[in-house]
């Protein structure tokens, strides 16, 4: 795709190099930020354009003037040279999902959130067939205390999309993550633990950037179908840049 | 003689463990126990099923049920995902459907049967009556039909490939779609998918014709074999519609007797519990349901396409009306036992669904919008199907959270099951010839249970092979033979 045409900039933008493309920037921008700007798709499942960089998926990572590096943490600069569809990047990327659907419980088959998931669209994006590895089955809890609002923590990646956006968009701070490494998880900001027990609304932030099926509207599940759900239309790879290179950081949940 | 389900003496035979497979699909495994004179004393049908989805279920919402439960079958999932569908239209209290969903729902229930019996008439068991049951294996298959009678074999894999998009149209996909949802459906017809389907309908109510056609005249020309082979007389079990029509969406059960008199009749989905019991066997993961009033020994059943055209009192359809009518004077009006008969009433079935949906698709509620309806909400929801194999019960009961906390399952090849395991005992009897097991034995008993249309046949959907595991022993419980045949997995 074309880089959108400039409005006014009489004074050339800075460029980095991004795999066979330079890619103009704005001073403050990342990598990332950039890239999508300009029209090319650098795999991604914890940024979001709302959202200050966070770097915890990794999957967005690329190589930087030869080092492998976060593209969503990485000041855009002059003269990078950034490698994102290298065959060792993909591969790098390939096992960091094949990680997250071995460590949780992703059914896609019966998951409602399929069609409609970043992590399905990502995995499809870079050619998973499998799972690759063997799969944990780790046991993690459905919580349905809340009337509108269904947490299954079977499908969380820890991305803290959910984490971000309640603390800093609806001022309620719901969610954070406790533990350490494979025992890190989502908790709730109740007493009980319950999600019902919160100050939840079904009218958050909070419930429109789960890039997964882990914080989903109840009795919704599967009325949209199949054809009209989001990644029906066309791959992550168009999809994530027509919304970023329209309407950045406009709100709402980017695909 | 003894019934054969169990050797009188079987002190010192050993029991050989057969690892479970674990597709849900199934896979068939016959032993046999023998006597020094090799007679027979013992023959089981046994289906290593594992029923896990009855446990995995439950905990999850309610809403996701109708998509994951399908997931049991490659096959008939459409006949799952609307049982499920049904059952939780209980539960979220929608008591009368739109009319365009329930239109698209029966619409894509009908595609189903018609898919299904042509999958099963057409490639799995057309060998079989065609080349005869002891023909080379090399001949006896689905490439063996398209040889020897090409445009039977197209018109089969047409029947098929029609019912599937009825499915894709109503339901997304032609395999594990999503169409229904609790309360209603996703989506109805476009003009244009509407219009596809109707050029599509006068091939296929043709095609259809002939198959039922074809049957007949194969039992006529066989009637030896076709009326004898394998059979047990057993009471039947099926949906009938409220006005006792043959009904494979929604109505009410009926069982009768062997010779046709009713036992039962006007039983609500929701009092199934009254109605039947399951009996648990420790050889067979599969339980065997029987008729509660009547009791494990006597209470069992068939059910299927050959129960239900005997159970019902007329078809609502032109042409499978008289076709029921014909295959009903044959037998002067008795009630037909013989599993071969089960293809007759089978291909009836595909030319019922056929005039179904041909008479549908001048309904403008098929490109409806209003799609769902909802109610108070309930705790619990059964929901009764007749899927292309028989009867299909699902019972779940949901929590204030809308969590599933019990989810009770009990499907077609379930109930069948003493059923297969007798007719296999009849054919063993028959035609069993000594310790030698001969491809011919397989075979046979392979006729027998397929004529069931188990939803382990499912998996010999390629080249005729179903994967099926027969083994011999003697009076001293020594393994003598074994013959193991593997199928392919569909997945």
């Amino acid at each position: 795709m074309m880089p959108p045409t400039p409005t006014a900039a009489p004074v050339p933008r800075p460029t980095f190099q991004l795999d066979d493309h330079q890619v103009p920037f704005t001073p403050g921008q990342t990598v990332i930020q950039a890239a999508l700007a300009a029209g090319i798709y650098i795999p991604h499942l914890c940024h979001h354009p709302d959202f200050a960089p966070h770097g915890s998926c990794k999957v967005c990572t690329c190589r930087i003037n030869g080092r492998m590096a976060t593209s969503c943490t990485f000041p855009a600069a002059e003269g990078l040279q950034v490698e994102s569809e290298a065959p060792e990047v993909q591969a790098l990327r390939r096992d960091l999902v094949q990680f997250l659907f071995t460590e949780g419980n992703h059914f896609c088959p019966s998951c409602e959130q399929s069609g409609d998931c970043k992590l399905q669209a990502v995995a499809y994006d870079l050619g998973l067939l499998t799972g690759h590895y063997n799969p944990l089955f780790p046991d993690r809890p459905v919580d349905a205390s809340h009337s509108d609002v269904l947490l299954d923590t079977n499908r969380c990646i820890l991305c803290e999309l959910c984490v971000r956006a309640s603390a800093t968009m609806d001022g309620k701070s719901i969610f954070a993550l406790s533990g350490r490494g494979i025992t890190k998880h989502l908790v709730v900001n109740a007493e009980s633990g319950r999600l019902g027990d919160t100050i939840l609304a079904v009218t958050d932030k909070a419930m429109s950037v789960c890039p997964v099926g882990a914080l989903i509207r109840k009795r919704q599940g599967f009325r949209v179908p199949i054809g009209q759900r989001t990644y029906d239309a066309a791959p992550i790879r168009e999809i994530a840049v027509q919304g970023a290179a329209t309407a950045p950081g406009t709100g709402g949940q980017t695909p | 003689m003894s019934n054969l389900e169990k050797a009188e003496n079987p002190a010192g035979l050993r029991r050989v463990a057969i690892e479970p497979v674990s597709r849900v699909e199934g896979h068939g495994k016959v032993t046999l126990l023998l006597d020094e004179q090799n007679r027979v004393h013992q023959v089981r049908l046994h289906i290593v099923e594992f029923r896990g989805f009855e446990r995995f279920i439950q905990g999850r919402p309610y809403w996701e049920v109708p998509v994951m439960v399908q997931r049991l079958c490659g096959i008939c999932p459409v006949s799952h995902h609307l049982a499920a569908a049904k059952a939780l239209d209980v539960v979220v209290g929608a008591d009368r459907l739109t009319p365009t969903a329930v239109k698209i729902r029966r619409l894509m229930h009908y595609g189903q049967i018609l898919q299904s019996h042509a999958l099963h008439f057409y490639h799995l068991s057309s060998p079989d009556l065609l080349f005869g049951f002891d023909a080379d294996p090399a001949v006896r298959n689905v490439v063996g039909v398209l040889q020897a009678q090409p445009d039977l074999a197209r018109q089969g894999i047409l029947l098929r490939k029609f019912g599937q998009e009825v499915i894709r149209m109503t339901a997304g996909k032609r395999v594990h779609g999503t169409g229904a949802i609790p309360g209603g459906v996703n989506k109805s017809l476009s003009l244009a998918e509407r219009d596809e389907l109707r050029a599509a309908m006068p091939d296929v109510l043709r095609w259809a014709a002939s198959g039922v056609d074809l049957v007949a005249d194969l039992h006529a020309r066989n009637h030896l074999v076709y009326d004898r082979f394998g059979t047990v007389r057993s009471n039947l079990l099926s949906l009938v519609g409220r006005d006792g029509s043959l009904e494979l969406y929604d109505g009410v059960l009926r069982a009768r007797d062997a010779d046709g008199a009713i036992l039962v009749d006007g039983v609500e989905a929701s009092d199934y519990t009254r109605l039947l019991r399951e009996n648990v066997r420790s050889w067979s993961y599969m339980k065997f349901p029987y008729l509660q009033s009547l009791g494990p020994d006597d209470g069992w059943y068939k059910v299927g396409p050959l129960a239900r055209i005997q159970n019902c009192d007329f078809i609502s359809t032109p042409l499978a009306e008289a076709a029921r009518q014909a295959f009903r004077d044959r037998a002067g009006g008795a009630i037909v036992h013989a599993p071969l008969a089960f293809h007759w009433a089978r291909l009836i079935e595909l030319l019922h669904a056929a005039e179904v949906i041909d008479g549908m698709l001048d309904d403008p509620d098929l490109l409806g919008s209003n799609l769902t309806t909802a109610g108070p909400r309930r705790t619990q929801g059964v929901g009764i199907i007749e899927a292309p194999r028989g009867t299909l019960i699902h019972h779940y009961v949901v929590d204030s959270q809308d969590l599933v906390t019990l989810c009770n399952l009990i499907v077609s090849t379930t109930h069948n099951n003493q059923a297969m395991n007798e007719a296999i005992r009849q054919v063993a009897r028959e035609y069993f010839d000594g310790r030698e097991i001969t491809e011919g034995l397989l075979n046979h008993i392979e006729v027998a249970i397929r004529a069931y249309d188990p939803c382990l046949s499912c998996a010999t959907h390629a080249l005729g092979k179903m994967p099926l595991q027969v083994e011999l022993y003697d009076a001293q419980g020594q393994l003598l033979d074994r013959k193991v045949r593997d199928g392919e997995h569909l997945g």
